[in-house]
């Protein structure tokens, strides 16, 4: 079963924008969040995955910080 | 076997990639990521031809041009590489993945990493408020109270971004502020930014969010405790030169040593960008740096022939 993934941004992460490339070249589906937009996103960040710091990237329950191709096709099984 | 493997692929890895492909040589590209040190860089003002461009901009097109070539120029990213040993006729590369790779040449341009403040609280707080990232985080703390640690170009950087969009930037650095005086201009004066030069940073405090800090001045050796959600952590940058560590000489900074024609002491191995012990860290130096490589290291092959 395809994961959920929910990917917290801001607009000026060069790292967040590899990520959603990445996302996107391979046909994940994914929400994103823009932490920088207001406090609401960024208190949600904090509470479910325990982490400020920016990409966030949430694969059902598991939490990456960070861009790395390799952990994020583990994660996805690709 | 490949003829070449550059390793790294920041400015000076890009363009050498670019200069090797004009000349027809087989070339493998292996690299963590693309485009090096320039994605975490908001603004670039000093790349000739552009008046400004951001930095993930300027490596875009840096990468666009090195995809230009595909038949020449293979290129592999997610890998880093662990070790480069010499074997007959050339050199083996290990990556992380356990690939291994031959070239008969290698240009090492891996370039720099964040350094660390190794203070108490940075590796639990890392994430959490701590940040090497001041272009990625930032905007996290809008309207908080945040810390920039160090006195370059890139701690002003993070303060002139903080102190638009922060309640209160505290700006402590080691040392007088050594960064450029048009960046200087910038942030000094701004009614939110409190300067600490000659302060130390004793640890950073906090349970599951940064929290505060603590501070000491060298001088009179009085702490300080300030209160602070977001820590920027800018001092400066140590080379990534663990992989050739015992092949060549490095300098006492960890730096590769290379002549004016981007020589090793290891015929055949050549560096290039800020890995190597060329003064000026500079994204147009890294490039040209690349350019110079992949020219000597066409004349090295044809030497072998």
């Amino acid at each position: 079963m395809a994961r959920e993934v929910k990917i917290y941004t801001t607009p000026t992460c060069p790292y967040c924008k590899m990520a959603k490339k990445f996302l996107d070249d391979n046909g994940i589906q994914y929400q994103e969040f823009n932490v920088a937009e207001g406090k609401a996103a960024r208190e949600e960040m904090m509470r479910k995955c325990h982490s400020l710091g920016i990409p966030t990237i949430c694969f059902d329950d598991e939490v990456l910080v960070g861009f790395n191709e390799a952990q994020f096709r583990e994660k996805l099984g690709l | 076997m490949y003829e070449l493997i550059i390793i790294g692929a920041g400015p000076a890895g890009m363009t050498a990639a670019v200069y090797t492909a004009r000349k027809k040589l087989n070339t493998l590209l292996i690299s963590y990521d693309i485009g090096g040190q320039p994605l975490a860089t908001a603004g670039v003002e000093n790349y000739t031809g552009y008046q400004f461009i951001e930095g993930p901009e300027l490596m875009q097109k840096f990468e666009e041009q090195v995809r230009q070539f595909p038949s020449d120029v293979k290129i592999k990213i997610g890998q880093r590489a662990e070790s480069v040993s010499r074997i007959d006729r050339g050199f083996e590369v290990w990556s992380d993945k356990g690939e291994t790779y031959q070239a008969k040449a290698a240009i090492f341009a891996t370039g720099k990493r964040p350094r660390q403040l190794n203070v108490l609280g940075e590796k639990e707080l890392l994430g959490r408020g701590g940040t090497y990232c001041a272009i990625c985080d930032g905007p996290l703390f809008a309207g908080e109270k945040v810390a920039v640690i160090g006195g370059g170009n890139s701690a002003l950087e993070a303060a002139e971004s903080m102190i638009k969009i922060a309640q209160q930037v505290y700006l402590i650095s080691l040392t007088p502020l050594t960064g450029d005086q048009i960046l200087i201009d910038k942030v000094t004066g701004a009614s939110n930014l409190a300067i600490f030069l000659e302060h130390e940073v004793l640890g950073i405090e906090g349970e599951c969010r940064v929290e505060g800090m603590k501070i000491r001045d060298l001088k009179s050796k009085q702490e300080r405790e300030l209160r602070v959600n977001g820590i920027f952590i800018e001092i400066g940058l140590i080379p990534n030169s663990e992989a050739i560590k015992g092949l060549t000489s490095l300098n006492r900074l960890g730096e590769v040593e290379v002549n004016c024609a981007n020589e090793t002491d290891v015929p055949g191995l050549f560096a290039a960008g800020d890995v190597t012990n060329v003064p000026e860290k500079q994204i147009v130096v890294a490039a040209g740096e690349g350019a110079k490589a992949a020219l000597q290291v066409h004349r090295y092959l044809q030497r072998l022939k």
